[in-house]
C-alpha cells in the first residue's frame, strides 16, 4: 500500500535542486511533495512525483544517484491538532519515525503526510485503525 | 661569526680526500653488500657488475638502482646485510602495511646517524651548553631518535617532548630555557602562534634556534618562524630508506643543505634514462649509504627531484650542498609529515567498497596542512537516510586513519563531481605552493 518516494544525492553547490527539478519539467515528470535534508557537503532530495518510474530513469540517465523507497502516506484533516493526533497514533504503537514532510492537496481540504519508518506495514494499521486514511500511489496519481 | 664543526677533518676535508675516503669506504660497501644481500647480489648479476668493478666512487654509476619496489619486495629482511642478533634497532616509515618501509640499524649505524644530527646541531652554532627540546614524533619515526641521539652527542640538555601537547611544551620551553626546537616547520609555525595567543613575544623565547624538516617548507614560512620565534631557522633533510635526519643539514649561510657524504653519498640522475647528471643539473637524487652496515642502501633513488652543487660555502664546509628538494617524480605527497600516496586512498576505497573515484585535497591553514577526501557516492551504498550518510564517511575516514597515520575529512560528493582534465580526474589538489 505504501508510497513510493524518489531519494536524490544532491552535492551541496548552488543550482543543484534546479537542474533536477527542470530535468523532471522537461519530461513532464510532476513533483507531489518534496523535502530536503542537507549537511554541509551534500543533501538528500526526496520527492513524490506522479510517475516515479519514468523520474527514475531520467535521473538516472543524467548522472543521478537515485533510490527507491516505500513510505507511508496518511491524509489528514486540515485543522490544528491533526497531524499531532495521527503521531500519537505511531508513538503509541511504539513506531520509530525517520523523518516526516507534508503537503496540502491543492483542491480538497486535506493535507497529505509522508513518513519514513522501519515497517510500512505496522505503521499503516496502527494508523487505519485509528481511522486514518492511508494514500496509495494510485491517489497520488489523482491529486 | 667563528664556526662550530662537530667533525672538523671530514666537515671541511679537501675534494679530493673526500674522494679517496668514500672510494675506500664504497669499495669495501659494494662487497658487503654483494657477499650478504641475496637481493642486491642477483641484481647486480643481471646487470653483470661485480664488486671487483668498483674501485672507486667514479665506479658507482655501474651499480643497479634500488627503488621503492624494491623495499616493498624485500620486506622485512630481504635488504638485511648483518644478522639479527647484531642489529640493535629499527625505525619505520608511517604509512600502510604495502609501502612501509622497516630500516635495520646495527649500533655503528646508529652512532653515525646520531654524528650526522650532532653535525647538524652545531652547525646551527649550538653546542654543549644548550638545550634541546626534540618535538618531532619518537617511537618508529625517524624524527624523534635522530635529533634525541645528535643531541646526546653535543651534549646539550635534551628534552625529549615529541610531538604533541602544546601547553606542555611551552611550559617546558619557557620553565627549562629551551635554546634548540626540533619539529615539522608546520608544528613549529603553529607553536610559534600558540605562543603569541599566550602573550610571549620573541624577546621573551629562550629560543634561538631551530632545526626543522620532514615535510616541505618554503622560504617565506622560515621567515615567518625565525620572525615570531626570534630565532634562525634551519632546514634538515632525511629519509628512513638512507637512515633518517641527518642525510643533509643546512648552516648558517642557509642556502641549501651540506649532505654527510663521508656516509651518502649523493648522486643526481635523469629519472627517465637513469644517466648521471653532471653538478648544477636539476634531477632525481640518488642516495648510497657508504657505511652503514645493517641496511647499505646502494644508489637508493629518493624520488625527490633536486640540485647539488659544489660551490664554496661561507661556512667552511666542503661538503656537497643539496638545494631544498623541488618536488617529486612520483605523486607522493607530504601531509603534516607523513607520507601518502594516492594509491592507499584508493586502496581503502575498494576493501570499503567504493568506486576508485576520489579527490585529495590539501591545503595549509594556520600553518597546519588541511587534508580533506573527496569521495564519489555509488549507487549501492546510498541511503535516503541522512544519518547514515554521515556514518559512512566517519566510517571512511577511520580506514584511512587506519591506513595512513593522519586523519582525513572525507566527503561523500555526487558521482562526476570531481573535476576532470582532459577526460582524466585530477587526483590530487595541493593548493600549499610549498615550491
Amino acid at each position: 500500500m505504501a508510497i513510493k518516494q524518489l531519494t536524490v544525492f544532491v552535492e551541496n553547490r548552488q543550482g543543484a535542486v534546479a537542474s533536477i527539478t527542470e530535468t523532471l519539467s522537461a519530461h513532464n515528470i510532476n513533483i507531489r511533495a518534496l523535502s530536503i535534508a542537507e549537511t554541509q557537503d551534500f543533501g538528500v532530495l526526496r520527492l513524490i512525483v506522479n510517475d516515479e518510474e519514468a523520474a527514475e530513469k531520467i535521473l538516472k540517465d543524467d548522472g543521478y544517484i537515485i533510490k527507491i523507497t516505500e513510505v507511508v502516506g496518511v491524509k489528514i484533516g486540515d485543522a490544528p491538532g491533526k497531524l499531532s493526533s495521527a503521531l500519537k497514533v505511531l508513538d503509541e504503537s511504539k513506531i520509530n519515525m525517520e523523518y516526516l514532510y507534508a503537503f496540502m492537496a491543492r483542491t480538497e481540504k486535506h493535507a497529505y503526510v509522508v513518513i519514513r519508518v522501519e515497517d510500512n506495514d505496522s505503521a499503516e494499521n496502527a494508523l487505519r485503525s485509528a481511522g486514518f486514511k492511508i494514500v496509495t500511489d494510485a491517489d497520488i496519481e489523482k491529486l | 661569526m667563528a664556526q662550530n664543526y662537530y667533525q672538523k677533518e671530514i666537515e671541511t676535508m679537501p675534494r679530493e680526500e673526500m674522494k679517496k675516503l668514500q672510494s675506500e669506504k664504497l669499495v669495501k660497501q659494494v662487497k658487503h653488500v654483494y657477499e650478504n644481500v641475496p637481493y642486491y647480489k642477483k641484481l647486480m648479476d643481471e646487470k653483470g657488475v661485480t664488486p671487483d668493478d668498483i674501485k672507486s666512487i667514479d665506479d658507482l654509476h655501474k651499480l643497479p638502482f634500488l627503488s621503492k619496489a624494491d623495499l616493498r619486495d624485500a620486506y622485512p629482511y630481504g635488504l638485511l646485510a648483518k644478522p639479527l642478533d647484531e642489529c640493535v634497532r629499527i625505525q619505520s616509515t608511517s604509512g600502510t602495511t604495502g609501502r612501509r618501509v622497516v630500516a635495520f640499524y646495527t649500533q655503528h649505524d646508529i652512532d653515525l646517524w646520531e654524528d650526522c644530527c650532532a653535525r647538524a646541531i652545531i652547525a646551527t652554532g649550538s653546542s654543549n651548553k644548550d638545550v634541546c627540546q626534540v618535538a618531532y614524533g619518537y617511537g618508529l619515526f625517524t624524527g624523534g631518535a635522530g635529533l634525541n641521539g645528535g643531541s646526546h652527542k653535543v651534549g646539550c640538555l635534551t628534552l625529549p617532548m615529541s610531538s604533541g601537547n602544546t601547553e606542555r611544551q611551552i611550559q617546558f620551553m619557557m620553565d627549562l630555557n629551551a635554546t634548540i626546537l626540533c619539529c615539522t616547520p608546520s608544528y613549529a609555525a603553529y607553536l610559534a602562534e600558540s605562543l603569541k595567543e599566550q602573550g610571549y613575544t620573541p624577546d621573551k623565547i629562550p629560543l634561538k634556534a631551530g632545526i626543522f624538516g620532514a615535510e616541505p617548507w618554503t622560504e617565506e614560512m622560515r621567515h615567518g618562524i625565525e620572525e615570531a620565534l626570534g630565532i634562525k631557522a634551519y632546514d634538515i633533510y632525511g629519509l628512513t630508506e638512507t637512515t633518517g635526519p641527518g642525510v643533509a643539514f643546512e648552516c648558517s649561510e642557509q642556502t641549501g643543505m651540506h649532505v654527510n657524504e663521508d656516509h651518502f653519498y649523493a648522486e643526481i640522475i635523469d629519472p627517465d634514462t637513469g644517466e648521471v647528471l653532471p653538478e648544477g643539473s636539476k634531477g632525481e637524487l640518488v642516495f648510497t649509504s657508504l657505511d652503514k652496515e645493517a641496511f647499505p642502501l646502494l644508489r637508493y633513488r629518493t624520488r625527490d627531484i633536486c640540485v647539488l652543487t659544489r660551490k664554496e660555502c661561507s661556512c667552511g664546509r666542503t661538503l656537497v650542498k643539496m638545494a631544498k628538494p623541488m618536488g617529486r617524480t612520483d605523486d607522493m605527497l607530504i601531509i603534516r609529515g607523513v607520507n601518502v600516496f594516492p594509491s592507499q586512498i584508493e586502496t581503502v576505497l575498494l576493501n570499503e567498497g567504493y568506486q576508485p573515484n576520489y579527490q585529495i585535497v590539501v591545503d595549509r591553514v594556520k600553518n597546519t596542512d588541511t587534508f580533506e577526501v573527496n569521495v564519489e557516492m555509488t549507487p549501492e551504498k546510498f541511503t535516503d537516510k541522512i544519518g547514515e550518510i554521515i556514518a559512512m564517511e566517519k566510517s571512511l575516514a577511520n580506514a584511512m586513519k587506519t591506513m595512513l597515520g593522519i586523519n582525513p575529512t572525507v566527503h561523500l560528493v555526487a558521482p562526476k563531481a570531481i573535476a576532470r582534465s582532459e577526460g582524466k580526474a585530477v587526483r590530487v589538489i595541493d593548493k600549499r605552493k610549498l615550491i
